[in-house]
């Protein structure tokens, strides 16, 4: 099975350094949740990991191929990609939109019977399958983005990346989407999931990364990694960690530290 | 798929048409008896209709492509100023004084369109942005305006002015087979470009960084779609001068009824985009007036009700 791996990372874009010489390893079935402030550079990283966007020096291996050397198209099929607050520009049905995913495997006009049984799993897969017909501008948000999870789900990818896909979600739809990422996990496929939720991060993780100013502040086990210090120092703010009458970690960020020069 | 019968059969329809219409009325039975009366059928309004056709065709599937790449519904093909270099280039012939030639001045169009894209591209520069590009595009657009009405404003005589206004206003009067070989082979070749953006377009739904983690060379995209626009509207321009509106109108009728995937908009677009043209190209031969209608301000004259039309919808689900 294939590792994913970024080798001395640097990005800056007019002068500002947006990731700074990080390195790192992603093991095939596990899930790795990125943590981090806004802006610590996790979709730069996410854009660099499905290769969308060149580094300025270092390298994303996927096996033992570079990224950049991939063809798109096969990139397309073993990386997907689900891009934060993705806009859906024209109101075609949840049907046709889910049916996107398989343009990497699509020939130029027909679509298969492979096609259409993956479209049908990955709507299944979300709750969505009763929307099919709807169009997509009438949905609400989190009924969108359950359709464009459903949309990289489709592509049936070895590498799933997915920026914040808990955004606008419901809390039960938050732990579907969550539950259906580790299954993937389970079947083989790599997972990397942008989170902002400390809690639910330390439920789902395998593995935890933490960015902070484009730098690789903490990388590991989850246990190794979710501690009150390390979240401390990304964030900006004091933690509290707590257990729930059924055994479930909390993780509360409780007030902002004083910021110190 | 019944759309697009419904639309192929209706193009025939009114290809068939538009072959009747005229100030002189020919039987069908005469169309191949070689006398006057097939002269005005197959030198007259056979180029005219095929002409019609091509350039309709063109501008629906031209405009298709355009608002599918922009990603708005409001685009037009004129938007990067290929069609006003086009006529720019015309102008330039009539100008000074080449248009005696049937080959000159739409040799000039086309190569005003070929000096608008690499214009553009040099404005451009190596980049895949959207915005730079819309904006060279507008800026060449209004570059290319300003200088045709120069040459207006400067035409050696009043004669020359009013000419090239009239040109400007765009019609299918008098085309003859020589405008079809010209304009045909360059309008199949930019169609063809053209049909390749289909897939790519379908994932721009998404925006540019999905479309780019679903494997689409957005640089390559952007090649075939100015490309394959310059062609298409360079080479309408140089047949008929400046028809607006179709390319603007036409992807906007199509679209809910094909469900709004920009890749099944390409085809009818470019059908129905053929069946406006055709229809209104009869009709301005056949409504009563001293001189012919111009094509151009017929378009515009449909174009005006239209968007009231658009105004109106919008008023009314905004409200």
């Amino acid at each position: 099975m294939m590792i994913l791996r970024f080798d001395d990372l640097n990005l800056s874009y007019r002068g500002r350094a947006i990731l700074r010489d990080i390195s790192g390893i992603f093991a095939p079935g596990r899930v790795t949740v990125i943590l981090g402030a806004n802006g610590a550079g996790k979709s730069s990283l996410l854009a660099c990991l499905a290769g969308l966007t060149a580094s300025d020096t270092g390298k994303v291996m996927l096996g033992d191929r570079n990224i950049a050397d991939i063809d798109r198209r096969e990139r397309a099929r073993l990386v997907g990609l689900l891009p934060q607050r993705t806009d859906i520009h024209w109101n075609i049905s949840v049907e046709a939109l889910v049916g996107l995913g398989r343009l990497p495997h699509r020939g130029r006009w027909s679509e298969s019977a492979d096609d259409r049984a993956a479209v049908l799993r990955a709507m299944e897969a979300t709750d969505c399958a009763h929307l099919a017909q709807r169009a997509v501008q009438r949905l609400s948000g989190g009924e969108q983005g359950r359709v464009l999870l459903a949309r990289m789900l489709a592509g049936e990818p070895r590498w799933l990346l997915a920026d914040e896909p808990l955004a606008s979600l419901d809390p039960a739809h938050q732990l579907d989407t969550l539950d259906r990422l580790r299954r993937c996990g389970a079947d083989g496929a790599g997972v990397v999931v942008v989170l902002h939720d400390l809690t639910l991060a330390a439920r789902f993780a395998d593995d935890v990364l933490v960015l902070k100013d484009g730098a690789l502040i903490a990388a590991g086990t989850n246990a190794d990694v979710l501690t009150p210090d390390i979240l401390a120092q990304a964030y900006g703010v004091d933690i509290e960690f707590a257990l729930t009458a059924s055994g479930e970690k909390l993780i509360v960020p409780v007030r902002r530290r004083p910021t110190s020069g | 798929m019944r759309l697009n019968l419904f639309l192929a059969f209706a193009c025939l329809a009114a290809f068939a048409l538009s072959l009747l219409a005229g100030r002189v009325w020919v039987p069908p039975a005469d169309w191949l008896s070689g006398d006057l009366a097939a002269i005005i059928i197959v030198d007259l309004r056979l180029p005219r209709a095929v002409l019609g056709l091509a350039i309709g065709g063109a501008l629906g599937l031209s405009g298709a492509v355009m608002q599918g790449y922009l990603r708005n519904p409001l685009a037009d093909p004129g938007l990067f100023g290929v069609s006003s270099s086009a006529a720019l280039g015309a102008v330039m012939s009539m100008f000074f004084g080449y248009s005696t030639s049937a080959w000159l001045l739409p040799m000039f169009a086309l190569a005003g369109a070929a000096g608008g894209i690499l214009l553009l591209a040099l404005l451009a520069g190596r980049s895949a942005s959207l915005i730079l590009f819309t904006l060279a595009g507008m800026i060449l657009a209004n570059l290319t305006a300003s200088l045709t009405a120069l040459m207006i404003s400067l035409a050696p005589t009043p004669f020359a002015a009013s000419e090239i206004m009239t040109w400007l206003m765009g019609a299918l009067t008098d085309r003859s087979w020589d405008d079809v070989r010209l304009a045909l082979p360059v309008m199949a070749a930019g169609a063809l470009a053209l049909s390749f953006t289909g897939r790519s377009l379908d994932a721009l739904t998404l925006g540019e960084s999905a479309a780019r983690s679903l494997g689409v060379d957005t640089r390559r995209l952007q090649w075939l779609v100015v490309l394959g626009i310059g062609a298409c509207v360079g080479a309408s321009v140089a047949a008929a001068g400046v028809v607006g509106f179709v390319g603007l109108i036409v992807p906007h009728l199509v679209r809910p009824l094909v469900g709004h995937r920009p890749s099944a908009l390409l085809l009818p677009s470019a059908l129905a985009g053929g069946l406006l043209v055709l229809v209104a190209d009869s009709v301005v031969r056949i409504v009563p007036s001293a001189a012919e209608l111009r094509l151009g301000i017929a378009m515009s004259l449909l174009g005006a009700p239209f968007f009231l039309a658009l105004l109106v919808r919008l008023r009314r689900e905004l409200a």
